[in-house]
């Protein structure tokens, strides 16, 4: 079966006016110290995170790191035990890290029904604003199970921007996907934070954080190791791990880890 | 509301689009109902016996000398079974191994010689043989039933035509009559003839003579009144014990109408439970529950809207096959509102059950794996009357499906099918108090839905 690709197009969504419950006016999304515990486990510990409109934060690190309970307690899905989170007065659009939809739905009836759950006032209106944006419009009638996984993964967002966030956090969104479509996915969220999204999004591929993230956030075992742009945490790799320094970033970032106890 | 009524109609949309889901919610109580129509339309087939009767012709049972009328037991067998006639115990033990009949019986040759003995001093032991093939355990005590009825009731009617030969000799003797023997007729006077004889005899007759005859006459009118007291007894000597019925501890419904609400109890019990704890893991399967739960719609409203689709579905399933059953029982139609209370009480519990079933588990396999597993075991043991098992195990079987609402489901479809049952008002209540139960479960056990 030949998959017939479609570029996200670049129409990123307005984003909405900030209310005055931030603690500055450029700030969308902020965590504050926070904790999570899965019993005797530590998830987090004491992780403070902020992000102002139109940025592009990556957060990255191994697997358990606490990269999904970080996006899931900002989404509102998961509650801290201790810190706190406050976000601007648009709302927080979350995408999970597997679709989450409805696979023998349309992918219209699908668009649709988050459309209408979300009391918009034009549900076929939104539906199709969606369907255009992510380029889907001419498979709108296939049912989601016979999509490819990236398509899949581009109705998942799709259904996450619905309520035209201020902030989008995306749970390692590349996952599953091949190069071409990994390429035009952040080819969409880039225009996004263009137009004054918020973006965060996890993953453990170090290159795709450094080439798209304007931020990064270092994760390990819940601990919060580094937050600044991508040349800072080059250069925190560099002085803290000068052995790998000749090697490929991942192999100097693996023992920057290392070096930090991880 | 607005979000339960938009995936209500997703959920609906979802089932449409299953054709195999779909044709099975149409065709099951289609086919249930067919099934008990038939059933219950038409009597059980008797089952086929192979007989092989090895008595001579013509061979009849006498008593004291006299024959009795012929018996007719190999036609009263074959009334209750379908006779299979073999020629020889070969060709009955051939069809018992091979499956074609249940069982064999065979009349021995000396059947009659043996029963006829039973009046002389060395009585022998009549006795008919029966082949069985025991390849299972339900069979041999099928068979076991069947024949020992057949033969107790052969037995009665034998005893009971020797009860009346011996009525009728009684008769004679005290009444007089003819008896015939070899086909000369016989008078006998009888003893009251003998009594009003003697007692007109008697002045006639010099006085010294008079006291003996009056003791002979004396004799007779005792001897008559007494064995005219026998006779009844004789009679009820073939079946001393008479069986008088009496209901206790509530009416049971007619068989047909029971077997009617057993079927549209299953029915709605594993359409719905199935149905809601399915679509209720669907939701975790498809990883929709956090992005519902996150504003869209509360857990509450979720579990509202699986037990509200539960209940549609069941409801129009269920009434889908009692109107089914009108082509073979015609059920009061008057009585539909009934039908509709609780049927929608049933379930409201069952969806209950079910959600709470699948907030336990996490996929639909396994939802479907353990409602089958918790309702098939508890609709067997709801049907096990008491008295079937004993009075410890029953009180076992009873808080169990207490706690399930098929049971009280099953007593509150009864009673709204069955004109002359008892009230719904217990089973209503019952059903009650299990819904909120089982919704606070669910409800509880939605919370490790969320956990990410």
């Amino acid at each position: 079966m030949t998959e017939k690709y479609k570029p996200f197009r670049g129409h990123p969504l307005p984003p909405r006016e900030y209310g005055s419950a931030m603690s500055a006016a450029l700030t969308a999304i902020e965590a504050r110290g926070v904790v999570k515990r899965f019993g005797s486990r530590e998830a987090l510990r004491g992780v403070s995170l902020a992000a102002g409109p139109g940025e592009l934060v990556a957060i990255i690190g191994p697997n358990g790191a606490g990269k999904t309970t970080l996006l899931s307690i900002l989404a509102g899905i998961a509650r801290p035990d201790a810190g706190e989170v406050a976000s601007a007065d648009g709302a927080v659009g979350w995408v999970p890290q597997q679709a989450a939809l409805y696979r023998r739905l349309t992918v219209e009836e699908n668009l649709l029904l988050f459309a209408r759950l979300e009391g918009h006032e034009d549900p076929r209106a939104s539906a199709e604003e969606m369907l255009e944006l992510t380029g889907l419009g001419e498979r709108r009638g296939e049912i989601v199970a016979r999509l490819s996984g990236g398509n899949q993964q581009r109705i998942n967002i799709a259904i996450g921007l619905l309520s035209r966030p201020a902030v989008l956090l995306l749970d390692e969104p590349s996952v599953g996907l091949d190069p071409r479509q990994r390429a035009r996915l952040w080819e969409f969220v880039s225009a996004l934070a263009g137009g004054g999204t918020t973006v965060i999004f996890s993953t453990h591929d170090i290159q795709e954080a450094e080439r798209y993230g304007g931020r990064v956030l270092v994760l390990a075992d819940g601990e919060s190791l580094f937050d600044g742009s991508a040349g800072e945490l080059r250069e925190a790799v560099r002085s803290e791990a000068p052995e790998s320094a000749d090697r490929d970033f991942e192999t100097a970032f693996v023992a920057y880890l290392q070096h930090r106890g991880h | 509301m607005r979000g339960v009524r938009w995936l209500l109609l997703k959920d609906l949309q979802i089932l449409r689009r299953s054709p195999l889901q779909a044709v099975l919610l149409i065709a099951y109580p289609i086919l249930i109902a067919v099934l008990v129509g038939f059933a219950i339309s038409r009597g059980p087939e008797d089952p086929r016996v192979a007989f092989l009767n090895e008595v001579p012709p013509n061979t009849r049972i006498s008593v004291g000398g006299a024959q009795l009328p012929k018996a007719n037991v190999e036609d009263r067998i074959c009334e209750k079974v379908e006779c299979v006639f073999v020629e020889d115990r070969a060709e009955a033990e051939e069809k018992v191994e091979s499956g074609d009949v249940l069982a064999a019986l065979v009349l021995p040759y000396d059947l009659v010689n043996k029963i006829n003995s039973l009046s002389t001093l060395t009585p022998g032991v009549p006795e008919v043989e029966v082949l069985v093939n025991e390849e299972n355990a339900v069979k041999a005590e099928l068979v076991d039933d069947r024949i020992t009825s057949l033969l107790a009731q052969a037995n009665l009617r034998i005893a009971r035509r020797i009860g009346a030969e011996g009525g009728r000799y009684l008769g004679l003797l005290v009444n007089g009559g003819h008896f015939e023997v070899l086909g000369e007729r016989i008078p006998i006077l009888g003893l009251r003839t003998t009594a009003r004889i003697l007692a007109a005899v008697t002045p006639e007759l010099p006085p010294r003579l008079r006291p003996a005859l009056e003791e002979v006459t004396e004799f007779a009118t005792q001897a008559r009144d007494n064995l005219n007291v026998a006779k009844p007894m004789i009679d009820r000597l073939a079946q001393p014990i008479a069986v008088d019925k009496v209901a206790v501890g509530g009416e049971s419904p007619p068989l047909e109408i029971f077997a009617v609400a057993v079927a549209a109890t299953l029915t709605l019990a594993f359409v719905v439970v199935l149905l809601v704890a399915g679509s209720l893991a669907l939701e975790r399967e498809e990883n929709a529950f956090p992005r519902l739960t996150r504003g869209l719609v509360s857990s509450t409203g979720l579990l509202g809207e699986k037990v509200l689709l539960g209940v549609l579905v069941g409801l129009a399933v269920t009434l889908l096959m009692l109107v089914g059953m009108q082509f073979f029982l015609p059920l009061d139609l008057g009585r539909v509102w009934l039908w509709l209370v609780a049927i929608l009480f049933s379930a409201g519990a069952l969806g209950a059950a079910g959600a709470a079933l699948g907030a336990a588990a996490r996929e639909v396999r396994a939802v479907s794996l353990l409602a089958f597993m918790v309702t098939l075991p508890v609709a067997f043991l709801s049907l096990v009357p008491s008295g079937a098992v004993g009075p410890e195990v029953f009180d076992a079987i009873r808080f169990l499906t207490a706690l399930f609402p098929f049971k009280p489901a099953l007593e509150a479809i009864t009673a709204a099918l069955d004109e002359a049952g008892s009230g719904m008002g217990g089973p209503l209540a019952h059903l009650t108090v299990l819904a909120v139960a089982y919704a606070a479960i669910a409800r509880i056990a939605l919370r490790r839905f969320a956990a990410v």
